[in-house]
């Protein structure tokens, strides 16, 4: 136990950097992927068939292939094609990729769960399709995923770790690192489950408790 | 940059992607087998009278499900050893995959569960059935088709799942893939072969669902 603490104070910086990283990553990621969502959704929902068609088959393309491929693809693919990214930078565009095709699927759902009687009602006072999206479909699309799309971030959490793969120094990898040093697997891979069930935790009850705020009557 | 496709090298390694895929199969499945007893003794443990076996379900499903599986899978193989529990790699994913899907069953099943009819229990209870027989004969038939569509669903998401194998150096689809593009540098086709079979299986078991979900029709 005393060596435990020890090695622990050792490592203090690495870990504290690699989790934060992973947060950062986290957040990076859920933001393009619900950018890329709120396009995708608005599309799928709304769109003509030219633009409804390539969507639909691009999201279930992204939903049936593994994180894992995606990021590898990303990380091997890029560099072949002439653009240099790093390994953060790669496997945050396949984060964003993989999100935005999951929060298109979700904001869809919400945007269809919306009576259509209210898309003719604000045609009816002369909105346009643009202001139609921002002041009635979106605001109530938005509080009816509030509890999915933070769900959406612990499995990005989650799925950081699948970075640590491509060699980003995100908390797995530091971890690795860590105990490439002083092989204490047991201990230090124990250290880093728990830190990521705390963050996990702490956004599940964040989830918990906005589901109940922004709960539509 | 040019570059020249040449899906030569792919179908020379054709068995290995293949067997990879199967290998994958195998691993959900084994994973879902022992995750669906796992997930069934926790649900029919969430309704039992006294609290104290829903509290342990429930530190149980929330730890699993806040951590990350591949942290699972890297302590089960790497750490365990130190407790004195050597596994091979197969063995030791297979447990990692099959005690995570237990947690993601558990709460398919709870779910399944609080879908039975309250009446078809007392009509079981009427006609003389005791507990066992009732969770056999009455409950689980109704529960099975409830949950057959989630059951699905995270079958397909296991098998997605049997990707990170490749991290300890299980041969299935990933670990061919990585193997084939660090050996040949054939990038694209590598990537694009993994994925497509992916994909394609994803898309078979997804159909072979719906299939199913149309042969038994809802309670």
């Amino acid at each position: 136990m005393e060596q435990f603490l020890h090695e622990l104070w050792i490592a203090r910086w690495p870990l504290a950097q690699g989790l934060l990283l992973t947060v950062e990553i986290s957040v990076a990621s859920i933001t393009c992927g619900t950018i890329i969502g709120l396009f995708g959704g608005i599309g799928l929902t709304y769109g003509k068939w030219f633009l409804r068609w390539p969507i639909r088959v691009l999201v279930d393309c992204i939903r049936g292939i593994p994180v894992l491929v995606l990021i590898l693809a990303s990380f091997y693919l890029l560099t072949f094609a002439g653009i240099n990214l790093t390994a953060i930078e790669s496997g945050l565009l396949a984060l964003s990729i993989f999100c935005g095709a999951h929060m298109g699927e979700i904001i869809r759902g919400a945007l269809q769960s919306i009576p259509p009687g209210q898309i003719d009602a604000a045609r009816a006072i002369g909105l346009t399709f643009p202001r139609i999206l921002a002041y009635v479909l979106l605001p109530q699309a938005m509080r009816q995923i509030m509890p999915v799309w933070i769900n959406t971030g612990a499995e990005l959490v989650k799925a950081s770790t699948l970075l640590s793969v491509i060699g980003t120094g995100e908390l797995l990898f530091r971890t690795q690192e860590i105990i490439g040093r002083n092989f204490m697997t047991l201990e230090f891979y124990g250290l880093c489950g728990i830190l990521y069930f705390l963050v996990n935790s702490m956004i599940e009850r964040f989830g918990k408790f906005a589901g109940q705020r922004f709960a539509l009557q | 940059m040019a570059y020249s496709f040449r899906f030569g090298v792919i179908e020379a390694n054709l068995d290995n992607f293949l067997q990879g895929l199967l290998l994958g199969l195998a691993l959900a499945f084994a994973a879902i087998l022992i995750g669906t007893l796992i997930g069934l003794l926790c649900a029919f443990a969430t309704t039992a009278k006294s609290r104290a076996p829903s509290r342990l379900v429930g530190i149980y499903v929330s730890a699993i499900r806040n951590t990350p599986l591949l942290v699972i899978v890297l302590f089960v193989y790497f750490a365990l050893p130190q407790l004195g529990i050597r596994l091979g790699k197969l063995e030791s994913f297979i447990f990692s995959l099959a005690i995570y899907s237990g947690a993601y069953l558990t709460e398919v099943f709870r779910a399944g569960l609080a879908g039975v009819p309250k009446g078809v229990v007392d009509a079981g209870r009427a006609i003389g059935l005791n507990g066992l027989q009732r969770a056999l004969y009455v409950i689980m038939p109704i529960m099975w088709r409830n949950c057959l569509p989630a059951l699905g669903t995270t079958f397909i998401s296991l098998f997605k799942d049997t990707s990170l194998a490749a991290v300890i150096a299980v041969p299935e689809l990933t670990y061919q893939a990585r193997k084939l593009n660090t050996e040949t540098f054939r990038v694209a086709e590598a990537w694009a072969t993994a994925s497509l079979l992916y994909l394609s299986t994803c898309l078979l078991i997804a159909a072979g669902l719906r299939q199913l979900e149309r042969r038994f029709p809802k309670f």
